[in-house]
């Protein structure tokens, strides 16, 4: 590589890079995403229990 | 839950901006590098992305002292949300060094002394989840994570230090390499600004997250109290 004359046609390795760079950071922002939601659903669900476990006065 | 603060909504866009340009100048601002060509371009995110990385375990180890002075868990939750956020960065930084390497090294991988301490970092940070997964006292879990972030750090200055104290063919970029490195270049002003650019960009991009992790991790703080609540 060093020793070769011109420029390198290394754009399949860019293309590699950048391609697990999006894929990587798209699949965290799902997870981000996907976590968030499931946990406000059992926060509705876990409050809707302690509001009817409550003793009426 | 309380609902997404005006703040955040402003630097969520701040951040998204920021993105697009730092992206926009590595693919059409920064010239091509004449030997490398178009491979030299993953440079720009596989360093910003490292320094992500070591920052937030920084951050973390900040945390964990935090928390030991404190017991307040708001602590353990940015300090979880950093290893996270650290762990995914750094993971990148590793992948598309590997794939940097390969053209320019005719390898995808050798045992350098900064790739080994780089992969050491990436696995110690991930046993940190694991063993915290394995602690249900929330106390606990979150006295051992403050201890193990604080013990863990010593892996990233000495990542950082790697490439400058070792004989190495990793490039450094920051500083004066060694002549044997392989991969090394000289950056034009244009290189440059793009770089320093990607890594200002990145560095919001890492507090954008780590402020909605945080807020995932609270949210989950809560779920868990309301779950011990009700077994009880």
């Amino acid at each position: 590589m060093l020793f070769a004359e011109g420029t390198a046609n290394t754009i399949n390795y860019f293309i590699a890079g950048y391609a697990v760079f999006f894929t990587v950071m798209a699949l965290y922002l799902a997870s981000l995403y996907i976590r968030y939601r499931n946990l406000k659903r059992d926060l509705e669900v876990l409050q809707e229990m302690e509001q009817s476990n409550e003793p009426e006065s | 839950m309380e609902a997404k603060p005006r703040l955040l909504k402003i630097l969520d866009g701040v951040t998204l901006t920021l993105f697009l340009v730092s992206l926009w100048s590595v693919f059409f601002y920064a010239p091509l590098e004449k030997v490398m060509g178009m491979v030299q371009k993953v440079f720009y995110y596989h360093v910003a992305t490292a320094w992500v990385g070591m920052l937030g375990f920084g951050v973390a180890m900040v945390a964990g002292v935090a928390y030991l002075r404190t017991s307040n868990r708001k602590w353990d939750i940015v300090g979880l949300a950093a290893v996270e956020i650290s762990l995914v960065f750094f993971f990148i930084a590793i992948i598309t060094g590997s794939i940097w390497a390969r053209p320019i090294w005719n390898a995808w991988w050798t045992w350098d002394p900064r790739l080994t301490t780089a992969t050491i970092v990436e696995l110690v940070y991930a046993a940190y989840l694991l063993l915290r997964q394995g602690i249900e006292d929330p106390d606990r879990r979150a006295r051992f994570g403050a201890v193990y972030a604080i013990l863990g750090f010593i892996s990233v200055p000495l990542t950082f230090m790697s490439i400058r104290i070792f004989r190495t063919i990793h490039p450094v970029v920051i500083g004066n390499s060694d002549p044997t490195a392989s991969g090394n270049f000289d950056m034009t002003a244009k290189m440059l600004q793009t770089f320093l650019f990607g890594l200002f960009a990145f560095s919001v991009i890492f507090v954008t997250l780590l402020w909605h992790r945080i807020r995932l991790g609270k949210l989950a703080d809560q779920v868990e109290q309301l779950r011990l609540r009700a077994l009880e």
